[in-house]
């Protein structure tokens, strides 16, 4: 407790404690928040083959099921493998843009939007749309379209989180290395990148997350020779009553829980 | 490159150094270019170009009364989405302001924790919970409330959406709290006014650039969401996003649904224009207020 918060911080949070019908609201609203997730926990490990909660007997069965479904496998696999080509895709191209967007003066903001705008058109609009064009272009169903449909999807969060990185990085420290005699791919590969690493780190976290998870698209491009693991969830609802769905989701909140907490981590180690 | 390091002379310029870095935004541009902004501009192209050229495809949904009613149906799901999670996540937005440093970074991953866990996880948690026989049955029954199935509903896909959105609706209100001075609010009480009326005619003045980022995002989102709508819903009560991937699945009309994208896109610009004209006097005066505080 000795650490660093000072005297003053911890008399002002002694000062505005909640009132206690505030205090009740965030505690109603944390539990809204969490809990519909966590009721898949419970469930992956029912006995039961319907969509039963909570569950009558309790057994590892719909686990054994993924670990040795091909189908479920073969989605999982399909998963990582788009996300990481996905991420690392999404990732050079968003730390290219944000290093030449931080040094723009003019019309960055409308750039900035062009690049943004994967993450505020609606979904099922740009679905549609990608789909449309990649069916022309025998994109849909191969790894590649998945791939580059889904880097453009992430582009924005990579952009985001390397801007937040560069806005606390002084280029005086550029001008420091030249005056010193450094190249510039010098400068940039030992002055620059370490600096904004965290940010290009969450940010390649948050594109891998935002690919993982992404479905709307997916769910077109799919065809039964390549689903990704959202698109055979989303099947498993629809198509066939499969409690498989619970296992798969229980792994995907534990996995996806501790993916969080990575760029928190590396945040307050850049804090500090 | 080589040449760069006859550079340091020239300190301080943006002219120079902006024509050699700028090149770094091709590679980004290009790929959103061609995967993103084509995609879209080929499927508008096609709502006015098959199976005719013309209109014949936006006077077709704007004259069948079904579509309509889907319309409408959207927008209000939509509005009713973003008033709900608005009344609920204005409280939690506040407190987690006021809250000590390490309360603060627990509120945040509380939020941040359903933002980033499969959204397929959470849509199948809602089925489970809204389906006949599920929890929410069986505790509305026990309060007296008997026989409410939400799944298959509008109700239904309405709750899920509300918890799926709590997240795009806290960090911006948050964000936009953060920066408000609250010394404002003892200057307004040093002054005669009463808590509750220091809250509403300062506070919450001052608080609306993130009201409205998170009823602009919310919003739009609801408008578009597909997924949801699709698990939870029922065809019979279609909202447009079902409409628009039905017509590409089933029948393959990307004229159809380009042209529904289309409307669906130009509702969404009409009403955040309107909402931001009506918000705007608000907006900006309290942007004054807080940069003079």
């Amino acid at each position: 407790m000795a650490d660093n918060p000072s005297i003053s911080k911890a008399a002002a949070v002694r000062q505005r404690s909640l009132g206690w019908g505030l205090r009740l609201w965030v505690v109603l609203v944390a539990f809204v928040l969490v809990a519909p997730t966590l009721v898949v926990i419970p469930m992956s490990f029912g006995a039961g083959s319907t969509f039963e909660f909570p569950p009558k007997d309790w057994s590892w069965h719909w686990y054994a099921e993924f670990f040795t479904s091909k189908q479920w496998l073969a989605a999982l696999a399909n998963s990582v493998q788009v996300g990481v080509l996905a991420a690392a895709l999404a990732t050079v191209l968003g730390v290219a843009a944000a290093l030449a967007l931080d040094r723009m003066r003019r019309g960055r903001g409308v750039v900035r939007q062009l690049l943004m705008a994967p993450m505020i058109l609606p979904g099922i609009v740009v679905a549609v749309a990608i789909y449309g064009v990649f069916l022309r272009w025998q994109l849909n169903g191969t790894m590649l379209g998945f791939v580059l449909a889904h880097a453009v999807l992430g582009l924005p969060f990579v952009l985001t989180s390397v801007q937040t990185s560069l806005a606390g990085y002084d280029p005086i420290m550029e001008k420091a290395a030249a005056s010193l005699g450094a190249p510039r791919f010098t400068t940039l590969r030992k002055v620059v990148l370490p600096i904004i690493a965290p940010g290009v780190l969450s940010g390649f976290v948050f594109a891998f997350a935002t690919s993982f998870d992404e479905v709307v698209v997916a769910l077109f491009l799919q065809t039964p020779a390549i689903k990704t693991l959202p698109v055979k969830m989303y099947e498993s609802i629809v198509l066939e009553i499969d409690p498989t769905i619970a296992a798969a989701s229980s792994l995907i909140v534990v996995f996806t829980t501790i993916l969080l907490f990575v760029p928190a981590f590396l945040r307050r180690k850049e804090q500090s | 490159m080589t040449a760069v390091a006859t550079r340091p002379p020239a300190t301080g310029q943006a002219g120079p150094e902006k024509r050699r870095t700028s090149w770094l935004l091709l590679p980004a541009a290009a790929v959103v270019l061609v995967f993103f902004f084509y995609p879209l501009a080929v499927i508008l192209w096609r709502s006015f170009s098959e199976p005719s050229f013309g209109v014949g495809n936006y006077l077709a949904v704007l004259g069948d009364e079904v579509q309509i009613r889907v319309m409408l149906r959207t927008l209000r799901t939509a509005l009713i989405i973003t008033a709900a999670t608005l009344v609920i996540a204005y409280p939690y937005a506040y407190a987690m302001t006021l809250v000590g440093r390490r309360a603060r970074t627990v509120l945040t991953l509380l939020v941040l924790m359903p933002f980033w866990t499969s959204l397929m996880a959470r849509n199948f948690a809602w089925y489970v919970l809204e389906q006949r026989g599920g929890v929410i049955e069986k505790a509305l029954s026990a309060i007296g409330i008997d026989g409410v199935v939400l799944l298959g509903s509008v109700a239904g896909v309405t709750v899920a959406m509300v918890q799926v959105m709590l997240p795009f609706m806290v960090l911006p209100l948050q964000s936009s709290m953060l920066s408000i001075d609250r010394s404002l609010l003892h200057a307004a009480g040093s002054l005669g006014a009463r808590r509750p009326v220091a809250f509403l005619r300062v506070y919450v003045p001052l608080s609306m650039p993130g009201v409205l980022a998170g009823v602009s995002v919310v919003f739009i989102m609801s408008l578009g969401f597909y997924i949801t709508p699709a698990l939870l819903g029922t065809p019979q009560q279609a909202l447009v996003a079902q409409v628009i991937g039905t017509q590409v699945n089933d029948l393959l009309d990307f004229a159809g649904a380009g042209a529904l994208g289309t409307i669906l896109l130009v509702v969404t610009l009409v009403v955040l224009a309107v909402l931001s004209r009506v918000a705007a006097p608000l907006g900006t005066s309290a942007a004054g207020g807080a940069d003079r505080g």
